[in-house]
């Protein structure tokens, strides 16, 4: 057939040309190939690498709290938690599972509710954290049911944990979940489940807590699910903080004041300005925190009259009243208003202007001079030499004691308290000063304001042969664990007559030691341990002029927020100071009934332990600081802290 | 008219000298390039059979089964039947614009209750089977006459615009490239191509206005793929990393990390030929491309050989078609076109894409098997 051989021709050169336009596009396959895989493989694998590998941060171990003897204050607990990953639950569904594994850990409707929400929110693979803070038996009846609870799988992590819970709640304070406000930038920030210090020395010392990050260099894919580790670079434990407090004397000091409704006590070394012990009753369990608080426990913290919250030894503020009266004295003599043998009549009472000042006795207590009028705490001789030497002098003093200013304690959330001047009143109430408020202030009432660590500092000041030294909480920060005695820290003269320091001295322990003593109660009768001190009652209310005809109201017939505060502060030894202690027991009644014997415990149990130690650390853990524990002071027996505490009681 | 050797030239073979006719080196051809896939879906699997590559295995067995069969089928059945095939597919075709299944977006599927049916797919093979009809028929004087183009010009367009509609704008093309092939090889004045092509070029933005906004995207996409890096342009670049990444020598069977990681999409799929080239670099993409040239080369030498003008017409077009998905497929994932979702011919995962180029390489083994065989303008030889 013509035609069709013509056509097979045809075709032929058709194809040939079919065949050659093909050939062309596959050689630009192959040219595209040759582009992609040799001319740009570099750059293809450099982005090939960024493609699958990630680096993720991995969360140092947040460093220790020691106390000054090494024992652990604040660690890190294994924190066995219970995940789900919602992919692996199989047939069973996210439901299912909680179901089965309510039987065996019992979750609320409400904490169902959030982890339902975090698995809708999140990946599948992504673990979403069931409960915290497990149980060992509950682990163990996990771990045993794990065949028939798909999904579900148990997690290792490290939580905050504080051994010694609500007796050092305030001054250590807590962690917590980072805030939006704490971020920075910083990385470590962002991890989840990390945590930050939200109050106390965990805020304070934050950053040397935290550490720094390590990371992993991860391969993951694209949906970001890790499939292995290429690389990894361990981060650096935070540093380990070593503070002043000794934890015995701390728990002594919190069993003791638990007796009380609302109390607090500061502990501290005269010389170094070491807080050996601060406590503020009643306190809460840091612990509880870290597991989370529900709303009934929340609410009954915040609703508590005595504030179990708030840190009552740096932030509650109270008149001196009696205590102050050191300082009025020691005024008086360095202006020579009036001379150590210099005496004042005391008739129960003091007429000024048309007001009169009552002394506590009603009867007067006589004839007094400084030192019995410390002693007695004669409240006319008070009045007399406050008039004499003014106010102003007067604040100046105490300034230079340390009242009236924070005293620049390592802990967030100090008060800086009152201490009255006329220019204050001018400028603060727009008023001028009234004579009678001098008065007035010379027993420490009236404007007066002071915390208690303000009260210790004070007496340490007052004792401790006139240096003006400064409390502080942190003995070291250390990143090796090793932690070396300090050298001795030299604070200024404050620059009175040593001889009136000794008559001030002299007075406080004749207020302990004498009979007439207001604390001759307190006395401790080991002559070792012996101490000095001064009792402080302080009204809460005013005392009308018909109550006080008709006799005033004792403080048990009173309801309680309207009683007496009762304080004392004190030191010992009487003859060679070395701790000074300060005690507020809010509406506890009497200074020299309800203050005066727990600062008589907190002293001799603090020199029994010998507190005030310095040792030095050589290595962290918990075993070693045992072994370190304080021997009594004279070596004659060994003052664990429960039984030193009974001992002392015993003896008083 | 032609003298009639029945020897060479029988009313039918039989079954045995059939099967001694087909070309049992072609098939291995296939079946080598099959097992490249087979191995490209067990690595994609992370090293498992499951759950790619053992139902690839099975569907590639039905596949050879059904090319088989339909190489048997004598050529001139199959030219008898041709327009009856073609306007079959044509109302399948229209049945799913009304009762198709929606799948990623474009209605492609019928679903027969237990089986999934692409007439697009088939309508591949049905336009070449009617194109080669009706050039079959046609003299080569008529072809070079315009008035008789009209009639497979209006084959080709009434199923582009029906898939087009889908809107499958990849199998549209690929039906409008393989009728203008066939015009080509039947002998289409060359001119008339250039004439369209301008046209073509010319009409573009017109034709702009009539694509869906994804198509749209996808166009702007490929034209800049940086600019949504983790949207529509993820794909390519994603692709284009795992290429370059693999080298020359790739990184080794099983060691893909791109592909493996997820970071390449539908790596079983559409971008299958790039988890092959990073394990295997270029010399494993050249390989792939040479067993390809093969293939085609012996596709055409089949057509070229065959003595009837509709064979040889099936022949080029079903290897046209065979090309296209080749070259679209791995321009697509080196970047060159847009990403427009053709499968990588016997290797990417998936039955219909399968079964329609083993049928078409059926077609093509039934040209080899009748080469010598006299065929008429309407079907069987005695009827010329």
């Amino acid at each position: 057939m013509h035609g069709d051989q013509e056509r097979q021709k045809l075709f032929a050169r058709r194809t040939v040309m079919l065949v050659g336009g093909k050939l062309a596009l596959v050689s630009m396959l192959a040219g595209r190939m040759y582009y992609l895989q040799v001319v740009k493989a570099e750059q293809y694998k450099m982005l090939a690498d960024e493609n699958r590998i990630s680096l993720r941060l991995l969360a140092p171990p947040r460093g220790r709290i020691i106390d000054r003897f090494g024992v652990p204050l604040a660690d890190n607990k294994q924190n066995y938690r219970v995940m789900l990953v919602s992919e692996d639950t199989r047939g069973l569904g996210v439901d299912g599972a909680l179901d089965l594994l309510d039987e065996i850990v019992p979750m609320s409707p409400g904490e169902r509710r959030r982890v339902l929400k975090e698995v809708r929110r999140n990946r599948s693979f992504v673990p979403v954290t069931l409960r915290e803070n497990l149980e060992w038996e509950e682990v163990a009846r996990i771990e045993v049911n794990a065949p028939d609870l798909p999904g579900v799988m148990i997690d290792e992590g490290q939580s905050r944990f504080y051994p010694y819970g609500k007796n050092l709640a305030h001054v250590l304070g807590y962690v917590s979940a980072v805030s939006e406000r704490e971020k920075t930038g910083d990385r470590l920030l962002e991890l989840p489940g990390f945590r930050t210090g939200k109050s106390g020395i965990e805020k304070i010392h934050d950053l040397s807590l935290r550490g720094s990050g390590g990371s992993s260099e991860v391969e993951v894919n694209a949906y970001g699910r890790v499939i292995r580790e290429l690389n990894r670079r361990e981060g650096l434990p935070g540093a380990e903080v070593r503070m002043t407090i000794d934890v015995g004397l701390q728990q002594a000091a919190t069993k003791r004041l638990a007796q009380e409704v609302s109390a607090s006590a500061v502990v501290m070394d005269v010389h170094s300005g070491d807080v050996l012990a601060m406590v503020s009753h009643p306190s809460f369990d840091p612990n509880d925190f870290n597991r989370g608080l529900d709303v009934d426990d929340w609410n009954k913290l915040i609703s508590n009259p005595a504030a179990p919250l708030s840190n009552k030894a740096i932030a509650g503020r109270y008149s001196p009243g009696s205590c102050f009266k050191m300082l009025v004295a020691l005024t008086a003599l360095e202006r020579g208003v009036i001379s150590p043998t210099g005496k004042v009549f005391c008739e129960g009472f003091m007429e000024f202007g048309d007001t009169k000042f009552h002394c506590w006795r009603r009867g007067g207590h006589g004839l007094m001079d400084v030192v019995d009028a410390i002693a007695q705490s004669c409240d006319v001789y008070f009045y007399e030499i406050a008039r004499r030497v003014g106010i102003d002098r007067i604040a100046e003093m105490a300034v230079r004691f340390g009242l009236g200013d924070p005293t620049g304690l390592d802990l967030p959330g100090e008060k800086p308290g009152l201490m009255p001047t006329k220019a204050w009143k001018r400028e603060a109430r727009d008023q001028s000063w009234h004579q009678g408020e001098t008065l007035l202030a010379g027993i420490g009432q009236g404007y007066v304001l002071v915390t208690p660590l303000q009260l210790a500092v004070m007496t340490a000041r007052l004792v401790n042969g006139g240096f003006a030294v400064s409390p502080q909480l942190t003995k070291s920060v250390s990143t090796t664990g090793v932690h070396t005695v300090p050298e001795r820290h030299e604070f200024p003269q404050i620059g009175v007559n040593s001889r009136n320091l000794a008559i001030i001295r002299e007075a406080m322990v004749k207020v302990v030691n004498t009979p007439h003593g207001t604390a001759h109660r307190s006395a401790i009768d080991d002559p070792r341990y012996s101490m000095g001190g001064k009792t402080g009652t302080v009204q809460v209310r005013r005392i009308t002029k018909a109550e006080r005809e008709q006799g005033v109201l004792k403080n048990e017939d009173l309801p309680w927020k309207e009683r007496d505060h009762a304080l004392f502060v004190g030191f010992a030894p009487a003859d060679n100071p070395r701790y000074a202690v300060s005690v507020v027991v809010e509406h506890g009644g009497g200074g020299s009934s309800v203050a005066a014997p727990i600062a008589h415990d907190l002293l001799l149990a603090a020199q029994r332990r010998g507190s005030a130690r310095d040792v030095p650390i050589r290595q962290s853990g918990g075993a070693q600081a045992a072994a370190d524990r304080p021997q009594g002071a004279g070596g004659d027996e060994a003052a664990a802290t429960d039984s030193g505490v009974r001992a002392l009681i015993n003896e008083g | 008219m032609a003298v009639r050797d029945d020897a060479l030239n029988p009313p039918s073979f039989t079954l045995r000298q059939k099967l001694w006719q087909m070309h049992w080196l072609f098939i291995l051809l296939l079946a080598a390039t099959a097992s490249v896939g087979f191995a490209m879906l067990y690595s994609a699997a992370g090293g498992n059979l499951d759950p790619w590559a053992s139902r690839q295995i099975v569907r590639f067995g039905v596949g050879m089964a059904v090319m088989i069969t339909v190489a048997l089928i004598d050529i001139r059945l199959w030219l008898k039947y041709a327009y009856v095939f073609y306007l079959g597919t044509v109302a399948l075709l229209v049945a799913v614009e009304f009762m198709g299944v929606e799948g990623k977006g474009a209605q492609r599927w019928l679903d027969l209750g237990y089986v999934g049916l692409q007439p697009s797919e088939l309508m591949k093979i049905a336009l070449v089977l009617a194109l080669a009809r009706y050039f079959h028929g046609t003299s080569i004087e008529d072809v070079r006459r315009v008035t008789h183009l009209f009639v497979p010009i209006m084959l080709i367009a009434m199923p582009a615009a029906l898939v087009l509609r889908q809107p499958d704008l990849g199998t549209a093309l690929m039906l409008i490239i393989t009728g203008a092939v066939i015009f080509f090889a039947a002998g289409v004045r060359i001119w008339k191509f250039v004439l369209v092509g301008i046209v073509a070029v010319g009409g573009a933005p017109i034709a702009w206005g009539f694509l869906r906004d994804y198509q749209k995207q996808r166009v702007l996409t490929f034209l800049n793929p940086e600019s949504d890096p983790l949207g529509a342009g993820y794909h390519i670049i994603q692709s284009k990393i795992a290429f370059g990444s693999g080298g020359i020598f790739g990184k080794g069977f099983l060691q893909g990390t791109q592909s493996h990681l997820n970071f390449l999409p539908e790596m079983q799929t559409d971008f299958i030929f790039t988890m092959l080239a990073e394990e295997f670099g270029m010399v494993g993409g050249f390989a792939l491309l040479g067993l390809y040239m093969v293939i085609l080369i012996y596709g055409v030498a089949i057509s070229v050989r065959c003595r009837t003008q509709f064979g040889r017409l099936i022949g080029i077009g079903v290897t046209a078609t065979f090309f296209l998905y080749v070259f679209i497929n791995m321009a697509m994932v080196m970047g060159l076109v847009p990403v427009v979702g053709v499968p990588l011919p016997l290797i990417s995962y998936g039955g219909t894409a399968m079964l329609t180029l083993l049928f078409g390489f059926g077609l093509l083994m039934g040209v080899w098997i009748h080469r010598d065989v006299q065929v008429g303008r309407r079907g069987l030889a005695d009827e010329v």
